[in-house]
């Protein structure tokens, strides 16, 4: 099929990006998105020109490295799928595609389509852990009983591959539903109580520090989530928040 | 004030003052619906609100402040939000994920307040330089012809209608997300938020039912 791709570039942080157009020809239905980028950039290496800078590791969805905002949605029009996972069969032969990188102030962009999403990662050091001694003699999590239904929860939570979709599909640039799937899958362990209320103090602290909007429940960002992350855990981290705010 | 610097204390400061202002809307809607089926209640029930040192004292400055409160911080928090994200999408598909009333709160906050100042102007206003200001012997039965003559104009009664049509959309997204607000996500939350989406739509139509009705049922000056 033959495409007209609109994609954002910016030769580097500092720099003024801009949408450039680009024809491709020769997409199959069975390509993965990326590897259609891959084929964008092969032609533009032939032609001597710059590839398209974008994010992209394991390739079958569960590292959270690839992003892209396209035609207005992260990872696309698909559900529950991340950028890698969406293939051309979703778009129709003349289609024109608008791929742009995920945009917060929060994230702000290396080159072209890639941005540094390490404010998720200083958001887990703040206390997405649990201390647990590892010098050799640890005990076994199974040997604590935990309820299945919170054990199911925990794990739901734990799915949260730190892709960023949630912030680039909320209209306020919101870190909200990341940093709940983080709080909640101590929260809901008895190895994570104990830190509980530190951590869920620690990490809302550094949220609202790296400059991330407020959340209005829009619900935007559990639609677009590639892992179905659900607004329970948001509810979830309001309800820590409170409670550990009173116990200070 | 360590808490209402947080993300999450304004939220919740948001939706604790926007379900004060719900609940204070349940109760105005009940007497202004005494207008439709029983002036005499409607005149005794408005002398008692408009007299009542507790209400006058006590209860106005809280909802006063209440209503300053939730769109000074709806203010605040949508500035912030903006400037979250400081370079906007090329393409942004809003639609595709999320309600246009969950999108546009200070859309619709917008003219309910645009509609507050009306409404202070048609009624607030006056009623204050009626008791404090100019000096007028005691008359517990006015309130009903007074307000009946409000609704005369059919401008103001369109106004009121269109004011009404967006408060119902903002309690439909506002009033159901105050809940998550606060924490409360469990078993009774879908009949809550069912609840919720009702009292939405029903308030805001019995608001414009009364306009309608009184624009209808004019008394002869």
């Amino acid at each position: 099929m033959k495409l007209t791709l609109k994609i954002w570039r910016q030769e580097n942080a500092s720099a003024k990006g801009a949408m450039q157009t680009y024809p491709i020809d020769g997409v199959e239905g069975d390509m993965s998105f990326l590897e259609m980028l891959d084929v964008l950039n092969e032609q533009l290496i032939n032609k001597g020109d710059d590839p398209v800078v974008f994010d992209h590791d394991c390739r079958e969805g569960i590292c959270g490295s690839c992003s892209l905002q396209i035609n207005g949605e992260p990872h696309g029009p698909d559900r529950l799928v991340t950028t890698c996972q969406l293939h051309m069969r979703m778009f129709n032969d003349g289609d024109t595609i608008v791929i742009e990188p995920f945009r917060a102030k929060a994230f702000p962009v290396i080159k072209d389509l890639m941005v540094d999403r390490s404010a998720f990662d200083r958001i887990q050091h703040a206390g997405g852990y649990i201390s647990v001694n590892t010098s050799g003699n640890t005990i076994d999590a199974n040997a604590i009983p935990v309820n299945k239904e919170d054990a199911d929860d925990a794990f739901a939570a734990a799915t949260c591959i730190g892709c960023g979709a949630c912030v680039a599909a909320c209209k306020n640039a919101s870190a909200m539903l990341f940093t709940s799937a983080k709080v909640s899958q101590y929260a809901l362990l008895p190895q994570g109580r104990v830190e509980a209320t530190t951590r869920v103090l620690n990490m809302v602290e550094q949220m609202d520090k790296e400059g991330f909007g407020n959340c209005t429940n829009t619900g935007a960002c559990e639609v677009e989530c590639p892992k179905g992350i659900s607004l329970e855990n948001i509810a979830r981290l309001n309800r820590e928040y409170l409670s550990a705010s009173i116990k200070g | 004030m360590g808490m209402i610097s947080s993300s999450i204390a304004r939220k919740v400061a948001m939706a604790l003052s926007g379900l004060f202002l719900v609940f204070f809307l349940g109760q105005h809607f009940t007497i202004n619906l005494t207008s439709v089926v029983a002036p005499d209640t409607f005149n005794s029930w408005s002398h008692f609100m408009g007299t009542n040192g507790l209400v006058q004292g006590v209860l106005q400055p809280i909802l006063i402040f209440g209503v300053v409160f939730h769109f000074v911080m709806g203010f605040i928090l949508e500035i912030k939000n903006r400037n979250a994200r400081a370079v906007k999408y090329a393409s942004y598909k809003g639609g595709a994920n999320a309600s246009w009333a969950s999108r546009n709160m200070i859309i619709s906050g917008l003219v309910i307040l645009a509609f507050l100042g009306l409404h202070f102007y048609d009624f607030w206003i006056p009623e204050m330089i009626h008791k404090y200001v100019e000096s007028h012997p005691e008359d517990p039965t006015r309130y009903y012809a007074e307000t009946v003559h409000k609704f005369e104009s059919p401008v103001r009664v369109g106004l009121y209608v269109i004011s009404f049509v967006l408060l119902a959309i903002h309690l439909w997204h506002g009033f159901a997300s105050s809940f998550q607000s606060v924490g409360f996500n469990n078993k009774y939350s879908t009949a809550l938020t069912k609840f919720a989406k009702v009292y939405a739509i029903a308030i805001p139509l019995g608001f414009i039912f009364i306009a309608v009705y009184l624009h209808l049922n004019q008394i002869p000056h």
